[in-house]
């Protein structure tokens, strides 16, 4: 038990300071500890956590707090949630006032532009993977797309489009 | 006395004590669905006009620049400007207090009814619209950078070390980061 809430403190630790563009760019690394390396649950587990995190309330990560909460109850919880928001937030404060300082120096707009395109690469990364992980059947596949493309092309709120998903599920049509 | 308040005293005057920063952030927490960001400003700079539009927009760019969730960090640095350390501590305790208890309420929720197949229908059904939602944002990032072949270029690289050789995430960004950098100054010159 305490060797997985060292690992757990690790783990979200480094995916804390990891986590440049939000945290989608952390999924995939998260994924691959969880489940590859320490096989804490397998990879539909872990996507049926990520979709239970998207139907809550609350910043894009809170399925942190819910992995911690699943290998090793509110310990693993409570250690989780400070391992992934301190370090974060602790570089926030101590930049906070370097930010205010080099405001104008290009080299911070630089960096700025840089990150995008790493980021970029990353989400998309996070979403293929998923994706594969979630969807099994053809109606999965069909539900992601539609999803998808309804959510670039329209302004409806994300959380219908998770209700839906759900209702077509729940029909079982195609499982 | 209240025509001889400087403009720095009213501001003083409108700092929000801990436990208004706590509250604020816990009511954010709670009402964002789908992503903070856009409820974060309607909240701290309409309604209660904790920062002008101008700090909004600085204060977003550090913490999109820093790593972790923006809305997180956001929470932390507005909590700090106003109340130093504590402050920052009462942002950050009030953002994720309520989205913790209900993302754990659905968990316990879903592991005391997972072996029933209505149930693991519904969750298939939400795990792949929850999916299409991501596909659909990491469209609208990517989409931008289509007439930038050097960072098209560097995030196609970025995808293919992460999703299909199945990289870990520090040394990919070591690698592929400075690059992108380097690119981005030579191109500004």
């Amino acid at each position: 038990m305490n060797g997985t809430l060292v690992s757990l403190a690790i783990i979200f630790s480094q995916l804390s300071l990891l986590a440049f563009g939000g945290g989608n760019t952390i999924l995939p690394e998260m994924q691959r500890q969880v489940v590859e390396v320490h096989h804490w649950m397998p990879a539909s587990e872990f996507s049926a956590l990520f979709a239970l995190a998207q139907a809550a309330p609350g910043p894009n990560l809170m399925i942190v707090t819910l992995i911690g909460w699943h290998v090793a109850g509110w310990p693993g919880m409570l250690v989780t949630s400070i391992a992934k928001f301190g370090p974060s937030s602790i570089v926030t404060i101590l930049a906070l006032h370097a930010w205010d300082r080099f405001k104008d120096r290009p080299w911070r707009r630089y960096a700025q532009w840089g990150l995008v395109p790493v980021t970029a690469g990353i989400v998309a990364a996070s979403a293929a993977l998923i994706a594969q992980a979630s969807d099994s059947t053809a109606i999965a596949w069909a539900i992601t797309a539609v999803t998808a493309a309804i959510a670039l092309k329209t302004r409806v709120h994300p959380l219908w489009l998770l209700a839906a998903g759900s209702l077509i599920g729940l029909t079982g049509f195609g499982q | 006395m209240d025509q001889n308040l400087t403009s720095l005293d009213s501001a003083e005057a409108r700092k929000p004590t801990l436990r208004e920063i706590f509250g604020g952030f816990l009511g954010l927490g709670l009402i964002s669905f789908g992503g903070a960001l856009p409820l974060a400003r309607r909240a701290l700079v309409e309604q209660r006009r904790w920062l002008s539009a101008e700090d909004f927009t600085d204060l977003l760019g550090l913490c999109q620049f820093l790593p972790g969730g923006n809305v997180i960090n956001l929470s932390v640095a507005v909590g700090m400007r106003f109340r130093g350390i504590p402050g920052a501590l009462a942002g950050i305790l009030g953002l994720i207090a309520g989205p913790s208890l209900v993302v754990i309420g659905l968990g316990v929720l879903y592991e005391h009814t997972q072996d029933d197949p209505h149930v693991r229908h519904l969750f298939a059904g939400l795990a792949a619209a929850a999916a299409g939602l991501l596909i659909s944002m990491a469209v609208k990032i990517l989409l931008p950078l289509r007439h930038k072949p050097m960072a098209a270029l560097i995030a196609a690289l970025g995808f293919i070390a992460i999703a299909i050789l199945r990289l870990p995430l520090l040394p990919t960004m070591l690698v592929l980061t400075p690059l992108s950098i380097y690119v981005a100054s030579r191109n500004a010159q």
